[in-house]
């Protein structure tokens, strides 16, 4: 069998005005027709390098400086761009990472998908009908809505539909698929590769997915790559990757993926002494917050949740986005006021407190965001981030407050050479690390994490969530932990409270809730984690031997 | 069958590499490559400055004193830009004006500046009833053409250089409200600003030190953009007598006096035309290199 794409010894550099960046080394590797051939890494390891080379569109600084790429037979480096243009949507499908920006804001659905055909002399009559056969095909319901439809009128996962269709509308011999739900939801998720995987079955077309989930790559892909640092250290079948990895990098990286990690908490906090006010730290009961109006009607974001956040422990929220998490979390810490229902903290009723009286309550509750990118002011040194809360309360003079921020970064095992450095000079998971650092400045009681872990590399992940874990120790934390991602909900959590469209559909113990899920929304949505079907296998395979 | 290749990549991965950002000189190198006229601008600015704080230096005719003899005379090199109809020395003549023109315009800018800082923080950060009002207030400002409404404010105030300037700066806080208004708007929402919230900042605290330090480019930017445009406004408000008393050499009024000789004497209107132009264009330049700068 002849393989749909051969790369051999490829070798691309970044030039900038610093001189050459490595992007990608030695890359060799070949896609079989009908073949799923999963890129996995972690962020910087040359995944998105390879995949804009084999699109031809590598960024302008970007040079290929050895190697070959044979798609179909035909050497494409050093291609000129007319040539590119006609194998792009033709010979090549491109499904991009982002659904949200991918695709004309200004022009309806079906106008896209003619436009993706009759570029490559597609007559138009022809493409009119096979746009709505390939919207079918891609499992989207009430196609002629669909059609006439303006992108921002879809959801996210139909977006992606609508864009596998695009990738999919010329027949293409090779599909490149850059991370294709790394932004949906995890039931999404599983549809759409759902979709994308039969579509390469039935028309025999080869898949290159580029992820950095594992769960998925294991879920989906006939093979393996695996890259570190611009290099393949491990290519192979997918199952016998996973099984026995040979590469150090590999079992790292297997390791830290929650998915599979599971079976083993990252601790358990035994409470050396039961806690002498067993009361929960936080209540929250029948909570509601409404945004919709007459010109937006839509069900409340928060509708009558209840639940508490037990002392020294954690309590996580789980749920889809759009499932009203955050809403409660920013209810939680007065960013928002409730419509009705009550928040008691420490037996304190706060749910109608002003401005001034949140003020002393801040230092007890402290919250860190999703993204750190965003939540971080880029103008300030990390002293100023760190001691800007300690500012705020004039705690200490300007020595002390400067030594407490070092005594901080040590707490959160940052260098202490970082101290007078900018956000943008740190990774993601080290800017974590300093938002962290922020919300432990004022000793608080209650750490409000929202979604902390969902902007970072599964490696980082667990370093984060290891960190947090011994942080809680320590220091007798008590956290509200808010996350799509049941592998990690499950290792850090004591007690969970599973939300869906502004309701509470479960709550209880971790291990009861994973056990045996009481709602058939919690089953399901444990059933859709990627690296499930894997687990379930192996499972099935064991009982059969034994 | 599984392969392993580059064994000797450690499965350590915790130091990123980032790219550095560009230098100094290269970023300096692009700018004047985008904007060749950049460096002019920058002195043309430079020596209006210089005409203002040491007029003497520049010149030594006295401005005021005519000599009846050497009236009208064209540009040569006793007078660089020729003589007015009481024979004084018209270079001289502008390089006095330049303080009193340029300064009427810093106090305008430096006017329209503060008082528009202080309307969009307010009507941005803290929204609401006053932030309506605020800014239909505004919209009535900006619904009067900017001259007509200096005009007009002069005209209650009384004529003077002061009140040139004021009158300019009040009709140009819009631009400068709306403007700062946006950028809070913007900032305000952004996750760091919340973050600062719950750890408990103060509002003022945080317009001062996130807020308002985002917002500096743009505004700077305006700033001087608007520079050029009041130098305009300020002259032709002189221009039509509102400003300092006939003797005084301020740029509009050189304009205005040169008016009806314009047949006979050619210079006696284009010279000190032509630096007024000069210097707002130079502002020109200087904020379109800001704007782009920022980008």
């Amino acid at each position: 069998m002849s393989a749909v794409l051969q790369v051999q010894g490829l070798r691309i550099g970044y030039h900038t005005a610093q001189g050459r960046v490595e992007g990608v080394d030695q890359l060799s590797f070949t896609v079989h027709p009908g073949e799923i051939v999963a890129v996995v890494g972690e962020s910087g390891s040359g995944k998105s390098t390879t995949a804009a080379a084999l699109i031809g569109l590598l960024a302008d600084n970007a040079l290929i400086e050895a190697g070959s790429i044979v798609l179909a037979g035909e050497e494409l480096v050093g291609a000129s761009n007319q040539r590119w243009r006609s194998l792009r949507g033709r010979t090549l499908g491109f499904v991009p990472q982002d659904p949200g920006l991918s695709l004309d804001p200004v022009k309806r659905i079906d106008t896209q998908l003619w436009e993706a055909m009759t570029v490559h002399d597609v007559p138009r009559p022809l493409a009119k009908t096979r746009a709505l056969q390939l919207l079918e095909e891609v499992g989207l319901k009430n196609i002629p809505r669909v059609a006439r439809s303006f992108p921002h009128q879809l959801s996210g996962g139909m977006r992606q539909r609508v864009l596998i269709a695009m990738a999919l509308a010329n027949d293409p011999a090779l599909i490149i698929a850059d991370e294709p739900t790394s932004a949906l939801d995890v039931g999404v998720q599983r549809q759409i590769l759902d979709r994308l995987q039969t579509l390469a079955r039935e028309r025999g077309t080869a898949v290159l997915l580029i992820t950095h989930d594992l769960g998925v790559a294991l879920d989906r892909a006939d093979r393996l790559i695996v890259m570190q640092r611009g290099r393949i250290v491990e290519t192979g079948e997918a199952r016998q990757i996973f099984e026995q990895p040979q590469h150090a990098y590999t079992r790292q990286l297997l390791g830290s993926a929650p998915s599979f990690a599971q079976a083993v908490p990252v601790r358990r906090f035994v409470p050396t002494t039961p806690a002498p006010s067993s009361a929960a730290l936080l209540q929250v009961d029948h909570l509601r917050k409404d945004f919709s109006s007459w010109r937006n009607p839509g069900h409340a974001a928060v509708d009558d949740v209840s639940f508490s956040v037990v002392r020294h422990a954690t309590t996580s929220l789980v749920g889809e986005s759009g499932s009203g998490k955050s809403t409660t979390a920013r209810l939680i810490v007065g960013l928002e006021r409730l419509d009705a229902g009550r928040v008691l903290f420490d037996g304190e009723d706060i749910s109608q407190y002003s401005r001034s009286q949140w003020q002393p309550l801040r230092r007890r509750i402290q919250i860190v965001y999703q993204n750190p990118y965003a939540s971080l002011d880029p103008r300030f040194t990390l002293e100023q981030i760190i001691t800007e809360p300690l500012q705020a309360f004039a705690v200490g003079d300007r020595a002390s407050r400067s030594a407490r921020a070092l005594s901080l970064l040590e707490q959160v095992e940052l260098p202490r050479r970082l101290l007078h450095r900018r956000p943008g000079e740190l990774s993601g998971g080290q800017r974590q690390r300093v938002a962290i650092a922020r919300a432990l400045a004022l000793e608080p009681q209650l750490l409000v994490l929202d979604e902390p872990l969902s902007a970072l590399d599964a490696s980082v992940q667990a370093q984060i969530l290891t960190l947090l874990a011994e942080l809680q120790q320590r220091l007798g934390l008590s956290y509200l932990f808010i996350s799509h991602d049941l592998a990690v909900v499950r290792q850090i959590s004591e007690q969970v409270v599973v939300m869906r469209a502004g309701k509470v559909v479960e709550q209880g113990a971790c291990e009861q809730v994973f056990q045996a899920p009481a709602h058939e929304y919690t089953a399901q949505l444990l059933a859709d984690v990627p690296g499930r079907r894997y687990l379930q296998d192996r499972q099935e395979a064991l009982y059969r031997t034994a | 069958m599984t392969q392993i290749l580059n064994e000797s990549l450690s499965a350590n991965t915790d130091e990123v590499v980032l790219p550095q950002p560009r230098s100094r000189l290269s970023k300096a190198l692009r700018l004047l490559h985008q904007r060749p006229l950049l460096p002019l601008g920058i002195a043309v600015l430079f020596l209006a400055l210089a005409w203002a704080l040491w007029p003497g230096v520049f010149s030594h005719y006295d401005p005021l004193l005519g000599v009846p003899a050497q009236a009208l005379q064209g540009p040569s090199a006793m007078h660089w830009f020729g003589t007015d109809h009481l024979g004084r020395d018209l270079y001289s003549r502008v390089v006095h004006g330049a303080a009193l023109s340029l300064q009427a315009t810093a106090l305008a800018v430096l006017i329209a500046l503060a008082l528009g800082i202080v309307l969009g923080v307010v009507s941005g950060y803290f929204g609401g009833f006053l932030d309506a009002a605020l800014m239909r207030l505004v919209e009535v400002l900006m619904a009067i053409p900017a001259l007509l409404l200096a005009m007009a404010i002069i005209t209650v105030l009384g004529f003077g250089t002061f009140n040139i300037a004021l009158a300019v700066g009040l009709s140009s806080v819009a631009t400068f409200a709306r403007l700062v208004r946006g950028e809070v708007l913007r900032w305000r929402g952004s996750v760091f600003v919340e973050a600062a919230i719950s750890c408990g900042v103060g509002p003022w605290t945080i317009i001062r030190r996130h807020i308002l330090a985002h917002a500096a480019g743009p505004v700077l930017a305006l700033t001087a953009l608007e520079f050029g445009s009041a130098v305009l406004s300020v002259s032709a408000l002189s221009f039509l007598g509102f400003g300092a008393p006939p003797p005084q050499p301020e740029w509009g009024l050189l304009i205005a006096e040169g008016r009806n000789y314009m047949v006979a004497a050619w210079w006696y209107t284009s010279l000190p035309g032509l630096a007024v132009a000069a210097v707002v264009l130079a502002t020109n330049q200087v904020a379109r290199a800001v704007q782009g700068i920022q980008r």
